[in-house]
């Protein structure tokens, strides 16, 4: 089911938190919402969500609008950063409980409950009470929790915002491959712009209540709409006016026409990359990603006098 | 060193055991012992005559009354001064501890102004027959009164501490708002909700002094337990006053096992 969403304001005691947002997700696409903490993402996830009205604007799924639909007539499905377990139920019971106040036959639940323990990799743990689970295992369990109701519309607040580097890796593959078979439109915010450059289909750059670009992972890293979400969405230097992204330098031992001189102050190999720090001669710093084959080839070492060549710059209208 | 921090230890131990012994072990024991003195007959018969059945009765009837009312209204307005946003939420939660701060006392002459046969309120009630004040209406009322904070008090910090998400998660798989609370948000702070109910038990039980403003303390028919001792021990009977006394102390210690066992659950 598409989702549209106009012109929405919301602020919170003088806050702003949205600033006429518009945002429209495809039907059965994976969107992430990305952007620093207090931007407003969250709140925009809660408006279409039905858990906060927006002070002006409308919220359409498919088109018709359910801006004034409360949260339980949405059909939405709501993932919690902190996971929102019911912590007197087993896993079982948290996962049947909308399909209980749907008032369904026992055996239907019982069998729909199965099928998500299955799908989320927690047929084992039925009878467990939340507290028993680790928090990758909490999180699987308010997804399947979510999906037992078949939603419409799937909402993750920073899904994965509470759990350790490797879990969240996990879980991120295991949510896109989750995607691909159960095709419901879904929607995650985040913070983590590798996460959201991996997992989605199309990227929401919010920034200050507002939403800076909208476009899919390579538009965003490739064609930015402004220095925010160029800076955002990967590492940037700057040379003057322009901006460039560290692995469109490249490094020269002879000058060059339209090549800059440059002093590198560091070299840190990292796996296969290679992050050099050089200054131009004003000081400003450029930091530069090189690849380890270059770095080997030209010797690149602290003190050394190089010079900058630059493939692809942007420039944005101040 | 060490003999020195375990003198200061022991030394500790010794004034903190002291001062509950003097004040608390040593005292109720006395009574336990003037009781039983000369064998359980005389205090089983003590506390069986009619007016002390009727004072063991008239208490249960106060607790009877007096704890679910402020259970329910308790529950409630914790959850209005936590999820509420309404103008006078702090002020109403400051009025809400006015029964700790005020003298019993002071309460039950307040009552009678208001509910006497010639207050403002009990006057349309005297009209009508009803009399309030002297009598178990007024009685009941200001054991209410006195019991009042225990539930909010106990359920507010609990109804913080779960926060909302996991209302708004029943929210959204489609829970009505009334489903939300019976499944979810009595569940999460049943524990906060069982203190106070037991809190405001032992209050209920004990309570004296509005009550024995408002009672106007007629044997057999506006004395409770509480009164019932105190009568008795006006009137030299101090093997009554006793007995009646330990019947109390058993009633309370059942409440503060309770409360005991409780904990223990808690933490598991």
């Amino acid at each position: 089911m598409a989702i549209d969403v106009r012109n929405v304001s919301k602020s919170f005691n003088g806050f702003q938190a949205l600033e006429d947002v518009s945002l429209s997700v495809p039907d059965g696409s994976l969107t992430a919402l990305l952007g620093r903490s207090g931007g407003g993402k969250s709140t925009l996830l809660r408006v279409i969500a039905g858990l906060e009205a927006p002070d002006s604007g409308d919220v359409l799924f498919s088109g018709e609008s359910v801006t004034t639909l409360a949260p339980q007539e949405r059909g939405v499905g709501f993932v919690f950063q902190h996971y929102a377990a019911f912590k007197h139920m087993t896993v079982r019971d948290n996962i049947a409980f909308g399909l209980k106040i749907r008032k369904r036959p026992k055996v239907e639940v019982r069998e729909r409950v199965d099928e998500l323990l299955a799908l989320v990799h927690l047929g084992g743990w039925a009878d467990r009470y939340p507290a028993q689970l680790s928090g990758g295992q909490r999180q699987r369990m308010a997804l399947a929790r979510a999906l037992a109701v078949q939603p419409r519309v799937l909402l993750l607040d920073k899904p994965f915002g509470a759990l350790d580097a490797t879990v969240r890796k996990e879980l991120r593959d295991w949510l896109r491959k989750l995607h691909d078979e159960v095709h419901v439109t879904t929607i995650f915010v985040t913070h983590d712009q590798e996460e959201a450059l991996e997992v989605a289909q199309q990227v929401a750059v919010i920034n200050a209540g507002r939403i800076e670009q909208t476009g899919t992972p390579d538009d965003l890293y490739e064609q930015p709409a402004n220095p925010f979400v160029m800076g955002f969405v990967g590492p940037v230097s700057r040379l003057g006016a322009a901006w460039v992204r560290p692995h469109d330098i490249e490094v020269l031992e002879d000058e060059e026409d339209g090549a800059v001189q440059a002093l590198i102050e560091r070299v840190a190999r990292v796996g296969f990359e290679v992050r050099v720090e050089a200054a131009l001669g004003d000081g400003t710093p450029v930091p530069i990603l090189a690849t380890r084959q270059q770095a080997d080839e030209l010797e690149l070492h602290a003190g050394q006098i190089v010079w900058l060549r630059v493939h692809r710059t942007r420039e944005f209208a101040a | 060193m060490p003999s020195s921090s375990r003198t200061s230890r022991l030394t500790l131990r010794f004034l903190a055991l002291g001062y509950l012994a003097a004040l608390l072990a040593i005292p109720v024991a006395m009574v336990f012992y003037r009781t039983f003195e000369h064998g359980i007959g005389p205090a089983w018969e003590a506390v069986t005559t009619p007016p002390a059945q009727h004072a063991f009765w008239l208490t249960c009837l106060m607790v009877a009354i007096a704890v679910p009312l402020n259970t329910i209204f308790g529950v409630g307005l914790a959850l209005a001064i936590v999820r509420g946003r309404w103008r006078g939420k702090t002020l109403v939660s400051a009025i809400v501890d006015l029964p700790f701060a005020v003298s019993p006392v002071v309460v039950g002459l307040a009552l009678i102004l208001v509910y006497g046969n010639r207050g403002w309120i009990g006057s349309v009630f005297a009209d009508n027959g009803i009399r309030i004040i002297f009598s178990t209406p007024g009685m009941v009322l200001a054991t209410i009164f006195v019991s009042l904070p225990f539930v909010v008090r106990e359920v507010v910090p609990v109804l913080r501490e779960i926060g909302t998400d996991q209302e708004e998660a029943a929210s959204t798989l489609g829970a009505s708002g009334v489903q939300t609370f019976w499944r979810i948000t009595l569940p999460a702070i049943r524990w906060g909700v069982a203190y106070g109910v037991i809190l405001t038990t032992a209050r209920a039980l004990g309570e004296f002094g509005a009550v024995a403003v408002v009672s106007g303390k007629i044997e057999g028919q506006t004395e409770t337990m509480t009164l019932f001792v105190e009568q008795r021990f006006q009137a030299f009977d101090l093997t009554g006053a006793y007995a009646a006394s330990v019947v109390l102390a058993l009633l309370a210690l059942a409440v503060i096992g309770t409360m005991t066992l409780l904990d223990r659950r808690k933490e598991m």
